[in-house]
């Protein structure tokens, strides 16, 4: 099994899976991401991603019902698993660790 | 746009074709939300593109599915399972496995028949060791204002240019046919025919000698090389080597025995003379043989060096024909390369040697074995699908225990594949029955096939086999495999097992069509040609046999059989007409010394004083000849209506032409009499103009004797004994006339009896089919019947009610069969002759006549028999 590291877009899509709660399936998602950040999210890339982090354990699925909408498809529901969680929290601790460690840092003068 | 818009199918099947079966249904859930937006915001073809894209785009390593070992495992595993299931239907639908067996069987034997003429075909001269890279010189001969004509033979001076450095030849030989003459070895004569090699003969091409040093054998002039056979024929023995040989004059010593040539060679040849002799004998006398555009009947083979090529070779042929053509005027030869194994197989040359098939001639005769197998593979699966009802149990079963669809779809296709091996080892049998009588069926055939087995031809059977078993095995297989287990279980009846009805009609009526097609091309074929056979040509040809003279002068002979008292007369011709062969003259006519005059080419027969009243020429004006000058010193000459239509003689009128003069050949003939048109050539040709010259003596002619005399075998003992006396070398050549118009027509009559064949298989596969339809549609329909008849129906109305459908089909059948094949024969066949019979229309009508009795038989019998059978036995198991 590969390591349980987070590249960055994993990190984002996982934490929109988070942010949607109940709501997250692959459509949702992408267009949830395209609302954060402003950029086009190709549901290709979004599904692979998807797909690696469940290969992970980060996350898991099931199927939904089927609607009329989706040509009586069903829907793959995602939710963070624990260890994704877990993983959650130790990119955004790392982070605010270096933060800290940052002396002055602000914006305001390059402005 | 439209209400409900879909995407592509096509797309959408190839999803699930590809991917993983956890991954495709929220997958293709999402393309397809994307795919209503795309639709909502730019329209319904935009979208079905998107679509396709992302189908494509989402092949990643993560979403195809996997190879599934397991699957190919079980499809292994399972194999016996399905032999034993194949087996027990095969055995418990005896009637249906018959149909299927025999009708594949009859089918595919004409298959293997054309999978080894061709097989055949393509193993012509490969008994060469250098096959690949020998090529034959061929040429395209163009005459200013002429059709050009592409030759199989070239000319000598081809050969010499050869011989200075062409980059790429590794050797070059040349040949020439044509040697005629008598062998004398000792006191015995023999008839010899030889061709003439050059000493790289056996450099080139793998004809192995027994005796002799090939390198050296056709070295020296006047040097000979025989057959094995052709050396036990001289000589009784093969130990041949240093003895002499005499033609005529001169003696022609013996360097080498050649092996007996294999039967498809390309090459053939009694005995070779070295090319030497034809320089100092007959080269010689002739300078013009060595002219570059004397290109009749030499042919020239090069072997390709082992790093030449074809381009760099064609090249300098290119250069040497635009050097040579300066000298020419209103003139062009040009040369170019054939490969070895291109001419069994290739285009139509003029002075071809050897035999040669159209590969369209091929393609159409494969095209029909074709149709035939897929005639039979309709039985099948249209039997099958039928069938469907009693099978779809098992088919629940299976898929319940776990088969897949694909598990199911193997299974039918192995059941067919089996079948189709069953047929084969049936159609085997066939083949050997068929090939005895495809190579009787004329006497040229097995000079050109010999349709041995070889390992191609074998393994090319096993896969015919094959292809015939998935083919027919296909469509039942995919039916099979979409049945739903549970409804199959549940309730049999619901599989709308007439749904493919309209299928099996087509299927029905295109069998029948084709079957039609073929008798009543066979029939009106048949009737052609007893026209043909029986065509008023102009003359008489009853009772007159014609013996073929080798050279000698034959009065002796002529006085001798007139003697004989069952031979009422006998006359000369240089030639037999109506039988295809031609013979002109450029002929000029000069109405006045003013006028520059018109020339013509007219077909001419030489003839003497006999021939006409033999034959039973009709003589519209003047006389026949009535001068007897010797050879060269003639003056009268008969000529056809045609000849004074074509120069326009004293405006067409036949007494009024007597007395004009013709120069023919340079000498100036005066017209003495005018007959009435006949066929000269065969009905294929229009009639054109023709002239009969007077010749005393034709040595390498005919005479034709007119016989009466009932005992026929009698009188052919006594012209063979006076022939005897007469000629000891040569043995007689006498044929009826009738036989040899028989003969010039035999390609017909092949033919026929080939199409009158396939009418026959055609007929036969579609009856079975036909008949196992309504077997089964009258079983199906048994407690209907039963019903109907406990309600009071007739048994006639029964009988009606179940005809009704198939003999529609008939008609309809019919109704495209009978004007299909009038037009073929109209626009197509017939348009290729100049005379013919009116097309027999009820001969058509009775062909056609005839399959629908036995097909109606057929009908009437199965459906009275289920019309009478008792309903209370039937309805009793309800």
């Amino acid at each position: 099994m590969k390591g349980t590291n987070l590249g960055e877009f994993e990190e984002l899509v996982l934490l929109t899976i988070a942010a949607l709660a109940a709501e997250a399936y692959s459509v949702a998602i992408c267009d949830e991401l395209e609302r954060y950040t402003g950029r086009s999210a190709k549901l290709g890339v979004v599904h692979a991603v998807l797909n690696r982090l469940e290969e992970k354990g980060l996350a898991k699925s099931h199927l939904g019902d089927a609607s009329a909408t989706r040509g009586g498809k069903r829907k793959r529901f995602y939710e963070v698993t624990h260890a994704g969680k877990v993983a959650l929290m130790r990119a955004k601790e790392l982070r605010e660790a270096i933060w800290r460690n940052i002396p002055g840092f602000n914006l305001e003068g390059s402005i | 746009m439209n209400k409900n818009p879909q995407p592509p199918q096509w797309a959408t099947a190839f999803l699930r074709w590809y991917c993983r079966p956890r991954l495709l249904e929220d997958l293709e859930g999402d393309l397809y939300e994307y795919f209503i937006r795309n639709v909502r915001r730019k329209g319904l073809p935009y979208a079905r593109l998107v679509y396709w894209l992302d189908v494509i785009k989402f092949l990643r390593p993560y979403t195809i599915r996997k190879i599934e070992p397991l699957t190919f495992l079980t499809q292994f595993m399972m194999i016996g399972s399905y032999f034993k299931t194949s087996r027990r239907n095969l055995v418990r639908n005896k009637l249906f496995s018959f149909i299927n067996v025999v009708g594949l069987a009859v089918s595919m034997s004409v298959g293997l028949l054309v999978i080894a003429i061709v097989n055949d075909l393509l193993s012509y001269d490969d008994f060469h060791e250098k096959k690949d890279r020998i090529y034959r010189v061929i040429t395209h001969h163009q005459n200013d204002g002429q059709t050009p004509m592409d030759l199989a033979s070239t000319s000598v001076r081809t050969a010499q240019r050869l011989a200075g450095d062409v980059p790429g030849v590794e050797n070059f030989t040349m040949l020439r046919n044509g040697f005629s003459g008598d062998a004398k070895v000792g006191q015995n004569t023999f008839p010899l025919e030889a061709t003439w090699a050059d000493q790289s003969f056996f450099k080139v091409f793998t004809f192995p000698l027994v005796a002799g040093d090939p390198a050296t054998a056709l070295q020296e002039p006047y040097s000979l090389v025989l057959t094995e056979k052709t050396a036990r024929r001289l000589f009784g023995s093969t130990q041949v080597l240093g003895k002499t040989v005499r033609f005529d004059t001169l003696d022609y010593q013996i360097t080498g025995v050649a092996k007996d040539i294999r039967h498809l060679s390309h090459i053939h040849f009694d005995a070779l003379l070295s090319f030497a002799s034809w320089d100092a004998t007959i080269g010689k006398k002739q300078n013009e043989l060595y002219n570059w555009d004397n290109v009749w009947s030499n042919y020239t083979y090069i072997t390709l060096a082992k790093n030449g090529s074809t381009a760099g070779v064609q090249r300098a042929l290119s250069r040497i024909s635009a050097e040579e053509n300066k000298a020419l005027i209103h003139k062009k030869v040009t040369l170019s390369l054939q490969p070895l194994k291109d001419i069994a197989l290739g285009r139509k040359l003029s002075n071809n040697m050897g035999p040669r098939m159209e590969p369209t001639t091929l393609w159409i005769v494969a095209g029909l074995a074709f149709v035939i197998i897929l005639s039979a593979c309709f039985n099948y699966t249209n039997l099958s699908v039928a069938r469907s009802l009693r099978r779809s149990r098992e088919v629940g079963v299976r898929k319940i225990i776990g088969a897949r669809r694909s598990h199911v779809l193997g299974q039918f296709m192995t059941e067919a594949v089996l079948i189709a091996f069953l047929a084969l080892v049936f159609s085997f049998g066939l083949f050997l029955v068929l090939r005895r009588e495809f190579l009787a069926l004329d006497p040229h055939i097995p000079e050109i096939f010999k349709l041995n087995l070889s390992v191609r031809s074998v393994l090319s059977f096993i896969a015919l086999a094959i292809i015939t078993g998935l083919v027919a095995g296909f469509l039942p297989a995919v039916f099979f495999s979409k049945i739903n287990a549970l409804s199959a279980m549940k309730d049999a009846s619901g599989l709308r097992i007439f749904r493919h009805i309209g299928l099996r009609r087509v299927l029905i009526v295109a069998q029948y069509t084709l079957s039609l097609v073929f008798i009543a091309t066979t029939l009106a074929g048949y009737s052609q040609y007893k026209g043909f056979l029986n065509f008023d040509l102009g003359f008489t040809t009853e009772n007159i046999l014609n013996i073929k003279l080798n050279g000698a002068d034959a009065a002796a002979l002529k006085k001798e059989l007139s003697e004989i008292p069952e031979v009422s007369k006998v006359s000369q011709s240089s030639m037999v007409t109506s039988l295809g062969s031609m013979y002109g003259f450029d002929v000029k006519y000069r109405p006045n010394a003013s006028t520059p005059g018109d020339s013509a080419l007219v077909w001419v027969n030489t003839v003497d004083e006999n021939y006409l009243p033999i034959h039973q020429h009709k003589l519209i004006s003047g006389s026949n000849f009535t001068l007897r000058p010797e050879k060269g010193k003639e003056s009268e000459l008969i000529v056809n209506q045609q000849v004074l239509k074509r120069f326009n003689i004293a405006g067409r009128d036949p007494q009024k032409a007597l007395g004009h003069v013709l120069k023919v050949d340079g000498q100036d003939l005066t017209i003495i009499g005018v007959m009435k048109d006949f066929h000269y050539g065969t009905v294929e040709n229009k009639i054109e103009p023709v002239m009969f010259r007077y010749s005393k003596s034709e040595p390498w002619g005919y005479l034709n004797l007119k016989i009466a005399s009932t005992d026929l075998a009698g009188t052919m003992t006594k012209i063979e004994s006076a022939w005897k006396r007469f000629d000891k070398i040569h043995p007689l050549k006498a044929n009826f006339y009738d036989d040899q118009i028989e003969d010039a027509y035999s390609r017909f009559s092949m033919m026929i009896k080939v199409i009158g064949f396939l009418a026959f298989l055609a007929i036969c596969i579609a009856s079975l089919g036909l008949f196992g339809m309504v077997v089964f549609t009258t079983e199906t329909k048994l407690k209907e019947i039963s019903i109907r008849k406990v309600l009071g129906a007739s048994e006639p109305g029964l009988v009606y009610l179940l005809c009704r459908g198939f003999i529609t089909l008939l008609a309809v059948a019919a109704l495209i069969a009978l004007p299909a094949t009038y037009l073929l024969f109209d626009k197509v066949l017939l348009t290729g002759f100049a005379y013919h019979q009116p097309i027999s229309i009820p001969e058509m009508l009775g062909g056609a006549l005839i399959v629908m009795l036995l097909a109606l038989i057929m009908i009437g019998s199965q459906t009275a028999r289920a019309a009478r059978s008792n309903p209370a036995k039937v309805l009793k198991s309800e």
